[in-house]
């Protein structure tokens, strides 16, 4: 346990697919494509819209916060108590598409989106990293 | 793990409980009145806020006497520290998935 692993909360995956971003924009926001490889949803890509992905494990609460169709799409995600926000990003890329991920918990630039929960949560390990670091 | 992250989460969610834990990380094992004189909630109030810090393994309790005192476990924050690692592992599990839907599309 250090100081980079309390204030490293974001997880970035990307790949290249061999498909235009149409097609990959349609499997991340209709809920029946969602379902096929994410989870069941009641997603719509509307800003604003409150859904769920239900999974047998529980469930992760969310909230639409970006849409420009066939390049971005973010949405707060609240799992386990925890506050973060998931930001697809759609690149064309020759034929292709470069798709990126991003699953932060705790973005500067998203502080107002956070507001209860996820600022505590930044706070607190803020903190805490601190005491951890004077231990050492 | 997802079922004890959960607990944890939920544990640490409680501003009072983040508080009085985060005092205990800092200045190591505390009374119950001590903490009590700090928290602004009363002793009934920080007590069952203990309890629940107990029984999420955040907390190791030690009867003095009359007395009880608090220690942080530092241990038990693994699975959060362990948050990174476990999405990461989440993610391209379901990328794999999406690339196999997209192939299933494209027929």
């Amino acid at each position: 346990m250090n100081e980079t692993a309390l204030q490293t909360r974001s997880v970035i995956v990307e790949r290249d697919f061999p498909y235009p971003p149409e097609k990959i924009w349609r499997a991340l926001t209709q809920p029946h494509l969602i379902a096929e490889w994410l989870m069941k949803n009641d997603f719509a890509p509307v800003i604003g819209h409150s859904f769920a992905f239900r999974a047998d494990w529980g469930a992760v609460d969310c909230r639409v916060l970006e849409v420009e169709p066939n390049r971005t799409l973010a949405y707060s995600w609240e799992a386990m108590g925890l506050q973060s926000v998931v930001t697809w990003t759609l690149t064309q890329s020759g034929t292709g598409t470069h798709l990126r991920m991003e699953h932060a918990g705790f973005r500067q630039d998203q502080e107002r989106a956070f507001q209860g929960a996820g600022y505590g949560w930044q706070q607190f390990l803020a903190k805490l990293a601190g005491v951890l670091a004077e231990a050492e | 793990m997802l079922a004890h992250s959960d607990m944890l989460f939920r544990t640490l969610g409680d501003p009072t409980r983040r508080a009085i834990f985060e005092h205990l990380c800092r200045e190591g094992e505390q009374t119950v009145r001590a903490l009590t004189a700090r928290a602004g909630v009363s002793q009934p109030a920080v007590s069952k806020h203990l309890g629940v810090l107990r029984r999420a393994g955040l907390v190791l309790d030690r009867q003095d006497g009359r007395q009880t005192h608090y220690s942080a476990r530092l241990a038990a924050l693994a699975p959060l520290i362990e948050w990174t690692s476990q999405m990461t592992g989440f993610w391209h599990s379901r990328f794999d998935d999406l690339e196999d839907l997209l192939k299933r599309m494209d027929q």
